[in-house]
């Protein structure tokens, strides 16, 4: 009795060995190590569920969690993104750019291997956003957003409904066209009108493309980005080119406002979470990335950014409000032809920035400045003659 | 005693010289050392020969600039006249009115500005009104009002935000001269407009001067202003060197625009200072 008594013990105590790592494995890592520490996160304005309206706060709900401090501050584009990380002023722990900038940070060398070990939640991530150019082995990045650029216009300004970049051409919408205050979006926009591949390294190519924005100029009111909001949702302009997951938002505001993806082709992208090679806290960046591939935080963000996820079990909750919505998610038929931007090369870039700055200063006409300059350059010289002779007059009657 | 007093003196100006060289004198090297360097940090001029293609736009900042500064001279220097003129009480509230915008941060009041010139905005609703009801009673057909996205919108952001910087100086100065001057030119038998013109207009020079610079070197090198107000026609030279350092990653062209700007400030300045050489020389 007494040996079979002892038997099952012994047994029940080799099965719960061979189970203990299992069981291990399962619940929660033991974080309590970072405890206290903190982690920066470089991310877009607008791009985290952040507590306002209702939604719930993402970081803080780490935070929480895992008292782990989140100190989260904002970028406006990649370049911007780009340039703070390499000018070695700060460091991050987590950074979300875009497709060709992770390919060009990861070139350089910027950025650290993940250890996909601490982020189980990886395997949630869509497998048709895994793999993808900027990131072949599946080394560097976690996919945060997907999205497309898209046309949106004000339905009460525009007449019929547009489904060409050629609008933007329009010369009955002068001065109520908005344009992307980055080189690469509104290059690709003519590039898309003209036929071309966004990622072209031919300069005449360029240069074509450069002819047609200049062509557009006149007509263009600024140069934005999330300025884009406050002019749409208040009627200021009537056509602008933007991300899908944006309009959703004005149109919130706006009722009158309307979207559609031109049939030459939009720009395709994902933007990932990645760590920098000079992360001070991996190991809690890990978890910060694997925290918001979690249902509930993504479906949080999902919600509150608009963006379309290339997370899988957000698509299926019930809890996301966007689920299935025909401008994120467009089936087939209403899918128009994409292409994602490639980082380019140094001399193609270079040659970008010089077009781009030359764009810039086409609008300027210059007549008042130099009549206005020149007329004060005259009065400061009779100024110092009139001067000079009352001096000489006033010594000569000392 | 002597050698040790001026050794202590030596002491207190040392927080201020380490100050201005590390973040003076040390920029200002690295601005001259990126201009005349490529990016492999070899010695180049190219960056300075491709300078010639942003005249026109060095140019616009400078005319946008110095009407901006004109414009606040012509508005603050009656103000900052009657203001010294004011008895003490009446005094702290005007300085006070003319701080308090300044509480608030540039970005935001310039970001007002735009929704505030819009033509949806407040301003241009309120004008179009007033055209249209000229339009309707007199029977004309004057155009709607458009102020967004104008270089006139732009002179306006200056303006507004860099107006107290030329209402200070301006006042101090005629706060502090000598009020017996004004009375001897009185009793000498000048009326009031000799006074003026040669006393209180000669004593106010200095403040006329600092205060043309604190608003004339800001407004020149703004890009803010420029991008939220002026649209795509009012390209300012700030615009340019900040897209190289934010977006195009071109750290030596925005450094050899940043340089020539300096030298061109610098010029203006030295215009400016001449005048008040001339007439304190005179009076003093």
């Amino acid at each position: 009795m007494m040996k079979r008594i002892m038997c099952i013990i012994a047994s029940l105590l080799v099965i719960a060995s061979c189970l203990c790592p299992v069981a291990m494995a399962q619940p929660e890592k033991d974080y309590s190590h970072l405890k206290g520490t903190t982690i920066n996160v470089y991310n877009w304005g607008e791009y985290i569920s952040d507590g306002s309206e209702g939604s719930l706060d993402v970081n803080k709900e780490f935070e929480k969690r895992y008292g782990i401090t989140v100190n989260y501050t904002n970028f406006e584009s990649n370049e911007n993104m780009y340039n703070k990380l390499i000018s070695g002023g700060a460091n991050y722990d987590v950074v979300i750019p875009s497709d060709y900038m992770i390919a060009k940070l990861a070139e350089e060398g910027l950025l650290a291997e993940l250890d996909y070990e601490n982020i189980p939640n990886h395997k949630y991530i869509l497998d048709k956003y895994k793999g993808l150019y900027f990131d072949p082995d599946n080394k560097y990045c976690v996919p945060y957003t997907v999205g497309m650029v898209g046309l949106i216009y004000n339905t009460k300004m525009v007449d019929g409904t547009p489904d060409s970049w050629s609008i933007m051409w329009d010369e009955r919408y002068a001065g109520k066209i908005l344009i992307f205050n980055n080189p690469r979006d509104t290059f690709g926009i003519a590039q898309f009108l003209l036929g071309q591949s966004i990622n072209t390294t031919d300069l005449k190519d360029w240069d074509a493309a450069i002819e047609k924005l200049k062509e557009q100029n006149p007509l263009v009111a600024s140069y934005v980005m999330d300025e884009i909001f406050g002019k749409m949702e208040n009627n200021e302009a009537a056509i602008a080119a933007y991300y899908a997951g944006d309009f959703l938002t004005m149109h919130d505001v706006n009722p009158d406002l309307a979207f559609c993806y031109p049939k030459e082709g939009v720009n395709f992208f994902v933007d990932a979470m990645c760590i920098p090679k000079n992360a001070q806290n991996k190991e809690a960046a890990e978890l910060y990335i694997n925290f918001m591939c979690e249902e509930e935080i993504a479906v949080a963000n999902a919600n509150y950014i608009c963006y379309a996820t290339p997370h899988a079990l957000v698509l299926e909750s019930d809890d996301y409000d966007l689920k299935g919505d025909p401008i994120l998610y467009p089936d087939e038929a209403n899918t128009p032809p994409t292409e994602i931007f490639e980082n380019l090369d140094y001399e193609t870039q270079q040659y970008m920035s010089m077009l781009w700055n030359e764009l810039k200063i086409e609008g300027n006409s210059n007549i008042d400045a130099y009549v206005g300059l020149s007329a004060s350059v005259v009065l400061v010289v009779v100024y110092m003659i009139y001067k000079f002779i009352k001096k000489k007059k006033r010594e000569a009657y000392y | 005693m002597n050698q040790k007093s001026s050794l202590m003196t030596k002491l207190s100006g040392s927080p201020y010289i380490v100050w201005a060289v590390l973040f003076i004198i040390v920029p200002l090297c690295m601005v001259a050392y990126y201009a005349f360097t490529d990016k492999t940090g070899a010695f180049t001029i190219d960056n300075m020969a491709q300078i010639s293609k942003y005249a026109d736009t060095f140019i616009l900042s400078i005319w946008l600039g110095l009407l901006a500064t004109v414009i606040c001279l012509v508005i603050a220097y009656p103000l900052a006249y009657i203001m010294a003129s004011k008895g003490p009480e009446k005094q702290s509230t005007m300085t006070m009115l003319i701080m308090l915008p300044m509480w608030m941060n540039f970005l935001l009041r310039t970001y007002s500005w735009m929704t505030i010139l819009e033509d949806n905005g407040l301003l241009t609703s309120a004008l179009n009104s007033v055209v249209d009801f000229i339009n309707n009673t007199a029977g004309l057909s004057l155009d709607p009002v458009h102020l967004i996205n104008t270089r006139g919108a732009v002179v306006v952001g200056m303006v507004y935000n860099f107006l107290p910087y030329m209402i200070l100086p301006i006042y101090t100065v005629m706060l502090k001269s000598d009020r017996s001057l004004v009375e001897a030119a009185q009793d000498l038998g000048g009326n009031r407009l000799d006074v003026f013109r040669n006393v209180t207009l000669p004593l106010s020079v200095p403040g006329i001067v600092s205060g043309f610079t604190m608003v004339f070197v800001p407004s020149v090198s703004t890009f803010y202003i420029s991008q939220k107000l002026g649209g795509t026609g009012t390209i300012l030279i700030g615009d340019i060197i900040e897209t190289q350092f934010q977006t195009a990653n071109n750290f030596n062209l925005g450094a050899s625009l940043s340089f020539v700007l300096m030298i061109l400030i610098f010029i203006c300045l030295a215009v400016m200072n001449r005048f008040s050489d001339d007439d304190g020389g005179v009076i003093i």
